[in-house]
């Protein structure tokens, strides 16, 4: 993990207010794995003055993209950087996803929204692993689809813009009760009610199931504390997002 | 080069910069990205005689400059930091404060005896001033016969430096001062967060699981630095500053204002590395007004005739 200042190469829209921002890191490139993070610095300044967290959502050999909805301050100062800037990155934060080693013939990807930030990078390593990929992408409507990289997509919207009306979750369990897909293994990230509804479909089924979480954080390192994840168990424990997750095992813990 | 050393008792210090409680973790997530080595001190998150687990979620939130916390001092517990922490920190070649909480006075007490017993431990910083959990922390810090209580007792148990944490929320900070040096402690921290509160008008809850939280950053600044001012005023043994220190020019403010030295905290969670641009600005700013003491800096405030509010209780 390194703190380095990148130069943005571009900010392109993705959606409504979605915005994909690409910066020039070899480094991150070449060594972030799927479920990893970046911590960006908005702002050389104190406002705001946290790093704000990203999942790196695609690579190529010599820049990073993120892919963010403007929804703050942060956010908003991001969407305005132009090509030649700088920003600050840290990163690769977190560990990626490989929290469950269970044999599964197909990979099964549920994204919510902008959950599907860390998907694509996901797509490709289980390309090169020579896995099958099933994709399920939900969001409020079309302009809230970003789609590219994703491999045998199958698309939910709330308002029925596009594809299956109703929620994603709803949209994978059919398809999984009605296709036989071998051995399964499901990967999700969204926001929090359907990563519940998430762990209900794979208990059912008894499938393993891998998901990545967002909340707040105060560092990304593991030096605040600040990024409690409440583990299965008798005892009150939790886990630190940024450090043992984002990624985890879903068995392992209380959402 | 300007001479940057601060000794407390037995320690010497390299310079008067020193990562805070709290805001460094253990020291071992920051060595690839800073080199700790060119701190003064690293204040260990604070350490409690078993492991506390912590406060749900939301612990932490960003509010105007500033950052609002309920960590409730999770932490591993002293014995766990002595086999799994110590060994790595005592190697990062700086000079080691344990930052110790308790409920009780005893609890106080037994951590210190565990943690004087061993090699690498070069100081103490007492909490008592913690505002996110029940007992302890804050009820002992705002009990000024409490704290001279836990001073009294803490102070024949160690050779080494004994400063104690205050925390800002009472009236006058100056007589909790002034009732721990009374009992032999070496240094006083000034300050530990102010009790803060942030709500969510969607959902009309509080953002942090505790309702109120800590509020450290730039936004306490300005405080931080007049309570050190009554503080230094009112005590002869040294001051230690910290709250919203971001760069250079506001860790002087902190000097020049009466601290000896100072801490680093919410910036590291920006920059880990902030403590050591901050210690080589200081030399800098040293050299270009001829001084060859940072020591001298300590303190050297030009109030003029002006007299503040403060001086009307000290
Ligand atoms: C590991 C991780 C990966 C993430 N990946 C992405 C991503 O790929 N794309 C993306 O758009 N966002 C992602 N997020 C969320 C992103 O960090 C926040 O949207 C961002 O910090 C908001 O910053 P801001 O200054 O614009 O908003 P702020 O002014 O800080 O907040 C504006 C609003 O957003 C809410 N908010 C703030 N932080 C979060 C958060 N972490 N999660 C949910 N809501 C939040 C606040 O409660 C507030 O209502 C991720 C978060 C984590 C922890
Ligand atoms: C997330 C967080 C955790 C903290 N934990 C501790 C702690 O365990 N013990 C302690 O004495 N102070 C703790 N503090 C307080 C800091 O050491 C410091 O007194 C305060 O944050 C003000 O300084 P700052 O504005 O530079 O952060 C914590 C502060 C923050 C923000
Ligand atoms: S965000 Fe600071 S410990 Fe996880």
């Amino acid at each position: 993990m390194m703190i380095e200042v990148c130069p943005v190469g571009e900010v392109r829209t993705a959606g409504d207010g979605i915005f994909i921002l690409r910066f020039r890191s070899p480094r991150i490139a070449t060594t972030i794995r799927a479920g990893q993070f970046l911590n960006i610095r908005a702002s050389e300044g104190i406002d705001p003055l946290l790093r704000r967290p990203f999942s790196a959502y695609w690579t190529d050999k010599t820049d990073v993209e993120i892919v963010f909805h403007v929804v703050g301050r942060g956010t908003a100062l991001l969407q305005g950087k132009r090509p030649g800037e700088t920003i600050d990155v840290l990163g690769p934060a977190g560990t990626p996803f490989g929290k469950d080693n269970s044999p599964f013939d197909t990979a099964v990807l549920i994204g919510g929204g902008l959950g599907v930030a860390p998907l694509p990078i996901l797509t490709r390593e289980l390309a090169v692993a020579g896995t099958p990929v099933v994709s399920f992408l939900g969001g409020r409507s079309r302009g809230y689809i970003v789609r590219d990289h994703l491999e045998n997509l199958h698309v939910a919207t709330d308002d029925g813009s596009e594809g299956f009306h109703g929620t994603v979750v709803a949209l994978a369990e059919r398809s999984l009760t009605t296709t036989s897909f071998g051995r399964v293994k499901l990967f999700a990230c969204g926001p929090m009610p359907m990563l519940r509804a998430v762990a209900v479909l794979a208990r059912k089924n008894g499938m393993p199931c891998e998901v990545s979480l967002e909340g707040p954080m105060g560092c990304g390192i593991g030096i605040c504390q600040g990024c409690p994840v409440e583990l299965a168990g008798e005892e009150k424990k939790y886990a630190l997002m940024c450090k043992e997750g984002p990624t985890f095992d879903i068995r392992t813990i209380r959402i | 080069m300007a001479t940057t050393s601060f000794r407390l008792r037995n320690c010497e210090f390299k310079n008067r910069v020193f990562a805070a409680s709290g805001t460094y973790g253990y020291g071992d997530e920051i060595v690839d990205l800073a080199d700790p080595s060119r701190l003064g001190a690293i204040v260990t998150k604070s350490l409690s005689l078993k492991p506390r687990a912590g406060n749900p979620p939301v612990r932490i939130v960003e509010t105007t400059g500033g950052v609002l916390n309920s960590i409730g001092l999770a932490n591993i517990g002293v014995h766990s930091f002595l086999e799994e922490k110590l060994p790595h920190l005592r190697s990062m070649n700086t000079a080691v404060i344990a930052n110790i909480a308790a409920g009780t006075v005893d609890e106080y007490c037994e951590v210190l005896r565990i943690l004087d017993d061993q090699e690498g431990i070069d100081g103490f910083e007492i909490n008592v001033s913690c505002p996110n959990v029940r007992e302890g922390g804050l009820s002992f810090g705002t009990d000024r016969a409490a704290i001279a209580d836990i001073t009294r007792r803490l102070r024949p148990m160690t050779k080494r430096p004994l400063i104690i944490k205050l925390t800002p929320n009472v009236s006058h900070i100056a007589e909790f001062a002034r009732a721990v040096e009374a009992e032999g402690a070496d240094a006083v921290s000034v300050m530990n967060t102010l009790i803060g509160m942030a709500v969510d008008v969607n959902t009309r809850k509080p953002i942090l699981s505790t309702i109120t939280g800590g509020l450290s950053g730039p936004a306490i600044k300005p405080i931080a630095i007049a309570k050190v001012y009554e503080t230094a005023r009112a005590v002869k043994i040294p001051v230690i500053g910290l709250g919203g220190i971001v760069n250079t020019t506001d860790a002087l403010e902190f000097l020049i204002a009466g601290a000896s030295a100072v801490q680093v905290g919410t910036v590291n969670f920006v920059d880990p590395s902030a403590g050591i641009k901050i210690a080589d600005g200081i030399n800098r700013y040293c050299d270009e007004h001829g001084i060859d003491d940072v020591a001298r800096l300590v303190g050297s405030l030009d109030a003029g005739t002006g007299i503040s509010v403060v001086d009307s209780w000290l």
